[in-house]
């Protein structure tokens, strides 16, 4: 019981911080100050640095195979480190420390990709729907809500497989599309709320066009959820991806060096070298944690609950 | 209670009615049409041709859709081009392998799952809880086939405590009723089968677990957390009742109600990751049965799995919202 003095001597304090300043620099403020944020922000940070500094940071390139490395390899044995190889070879001779490096612009590129595209759909969707309600609203919901009752994987994997041959712009439309309904229930649920608030029916009353009160005062302050959805979705995409690949919906190019696609290459290699497999699953699992932490950190910043 | 059930099942038709339709678009948008893909290499456009009048494809397409729908209300879904036998046949036949190792992994989801969301709930802020918060971050991060790699690795590979792939030893000569290899054992009183099927589906089901076990912690903490800040748990502590009580009686009980709806979301994440663990596992399941399809090109095997995944997600998802409604009085009103 000692806590409820605490607790709204804390609530006190921070109703005394919050106020005179915007949600934005609110949520921000409290983002700065949580470890969790910080934690993933670094993650995030260092992955988007590397995928940057590739070309530079890689000794070798991601497709050249060296005969001194392909020299050693048998059936039972993959060299490991040697001097010029921090990492030793791949399966195929290359170098597999620039493969690791390299990789993480594809897989970031896959992460982003699909996430955006995902996300313009989506939000279209759901600006429409939320904005005018209505049929409108009805027909799009009704069609969302049939995707969302597919399990997101199989949804995937079902359009994944309709390419006729299969590489990495088919896996980024598949893992696109399943976040599309998600991204658009999102926003039109946010939509509606905005509809029935103040600002809105202060707008209206102003005289202010439909179309401006659509665009600029509905969808941004709507959007927050969307923008914690889609930092998760980052997580999400690059782990799907890495799934397709697993079930041989990935790319088929060889030389195409992806964390999720050199993870699912690897299995057949686990018993000659666990290390293959090893590096780009934790590179996943890390990159995958930093985008979840940022975005459950952001959840609870942009939350107004945490205002008080 | 009647009314919002029926209510609720009458729903559900035009989301399955629409879902064939998807279905059926997706079948007519293969890269060539559906006659080019059963071909394969062999493909020309007289045979093509020959083939779509065979298949109906030189019908209208509204026909065509009625077609399609009047079969698949029939579960008839075609053949499957790898074995030629009927579709239905081929899942119904692998239907209880993965029914098997999905209640086994949701079980170990929910049965640690709840348990270790409360405690965390209860004891925030204190190391138990941020280690177990922490470990349900990782546990979502990492990929399913990869953990299950590791697992089968280390406790098979490695250790030898546990098989490393299929559902039971082949020297086993287990009796088949149900299909339910551990449910077979037990009725036909082979308990040695049943046993052997039992430890075979340890890692799986562990491996297929954590993320659904993940996500019930950090549901089931946040509810927690969330009742226990209410006003009705604030009034019946004022009003003096036993501490337990009020734990067992007002937090737990309104707080399982959102891991109660999670449980049923969790369902189409099991049926995914059933998918990989199979494939991992060599489990000879649905998700056998798909991973194959799609390396061969099996579309109508494909087809049917995948609708009939969503079919499962679908009425496990009205199974949750009716035993909503039966938990929670109020839900019936709306």
């Amino acid at each position: 019981m000692t806590s409820l003095l605490e607790r709204r001597r804390r609530r006190v304090d921070e109703l005394a911080e919050a106020s005179g300043r915007s949600l934005t620099a609110d949520a921000f403020q409290r983002l700065r100050r949580n470890p969790v944020a910080i934690v993933g922000a670094v993650l995030v940070g260092l992955f988007v640095l590397v995928s940057i500094l590739a070309p530079w940071l890689a000794p070798h390139d991601a497709a050249t195979a060296f005969p001194e490395l392909q020299r050693t390899l048998r059936p039972d044995s993959i060299p490991g480190a040697q001097p010029g190889f921090p990492l030793g070879s791949d399966q195929n001779g290359r170098d597999f420390f620039s493969r690791m490096i390299l990789a993480s612009r594809q897989t970031l590129l896959v992460g982003v990709l699909a996430t955006l595209i995902g996300l313009v759909f989506g939000v279209l969707i759901g600006a429409l729907a939320g904005a005018f309600g209505g049929w409108v609203d009805t027909v799009l919901m009704r069609v969302t809500d049939v995707l969302l009752s597919i399990p997101s994987l199989l949804l995937a994997i079902s359009i994944a497989a309709l390419a006729a041959k299969p590489s990495q712009t088919t896996v980024i439309i598949a893992v696109a599309l399943v976040s599309v309904p998600v991204f658009a229930r999102l926003l039109r649920g946010s939509m509606l709320a905005q509809r029935e608030s103040d600002h809105v029916l202060a707008a209206t009353s102003l005289g202010v066009r439909r179309r401006a009160i659509v665009l600029r005062h509905m969808l941004p302050n709507a959007m927050g959820p969307v923008i914690v959805q889609a930092t998760l979705t980052l997580a999400t995409s690059i782990l799907d991806a890495a799934a397709l690949s697993f079930l041989g919906l990935g790319d088929g190019d060889p030389a195409r060096a992806e964390w999720g696609l050199m993870l699912a290459n690897a299995q057949s290699y686990l018993d000659v070298r666990a290390a293959l497999a090893f590096w780009p699953a934790i590179a996943i699992i890390l990159v995958a944690l930093g985008f979840t932490l940022l975005g459950e950190a952001l959840r609870e910043a942009l939350d107004p609950k945490g205002r008080r | 209670m009647l009314r919002f059930i029926v209510r609720r099942l009458i729903q559900v038709v035009p989301t399955l009615l629409l879902l064939s339709i998807l279905l059926f678009a997706w079948l007519r948008s293969l890269p060539g049409g559906p006659a080019a893909a059963l071909l394969g290499d062999k493909a020309t456009p007289e045979k093509i041709a020959q083939l779509n009048t065979v298949l109906g494809l030189d019908q209208p397409v509204p026909v065509q859709y009625f077609r399609f729908l009047g079969r698949a209300v029939t579960g008839d879904f075609g053949n499957s081009l790898i074995t030629g036998e009927p579709v239905t046949t081929e899942i119904a036949r692998a239907l209880p392998a993965t029914i098997e190792l999905s209640i086994a992994a949701l079980l170990l989801a929910v049965v640690l799952g709840i348990p270790l969301g409360y405690v965390a709930a209860r004891y925030r802020g204190r190391p138990l809880d941020t280690t177990t918060v922490i470990a349900t971050l990782v546990g979502v991060a990492v990929p399913v086939f990869f953990l299950g790699y590791l697992l089968k690795q280390f406790f098979a590979v490695d250790l030898g405590w546990f098989p490393p792939s299929g559902r039971q030893a082949v020297d086993i000569d287990a009796t088949h009723v149900t299909g339910f290899a551990v449910l077979d054992g037990l009725l036909t009183r082979e308990f040695d089968a049943s046993w052997d099927a039992l430890v075979h589906l340890v890692l799986p089901a562990v491996a297929l677990a954590t993320i659904p076990l993940a996500v019930i912690v950090r549901i089931t903490r946040a509810s927690v957390l969330d009742v226990m800040g209410s006003d009705f748990v604030r009034t019946a502590n004022s009003k003096g009742l036993a501490p337990g009580t009020v734990r067992q009686r007002h937090v737990l009980r309104n707080a399982l109600l959102p891991v109660s709806t999670t449980i049923g979301l969790q369902t189409g994440l099991l049926l995914a990751g059933a998918v990989l663990t199979e494939k991992v596992f060599v489990w000879g399941g649905l998700g056998t049965l798909l991973a194959q399809a799609i390396e061969r090109r099996d579309y109508p095997r494909l087809q049917a799995v995948v609708l009939l995944g969503a079919l499962v997600y679908v009425l496990v998802n009205l199974l949750v919202d009716l035993s909503y409604a039966i938990i929670d009085p109020r839900v019936r009103v709306r």
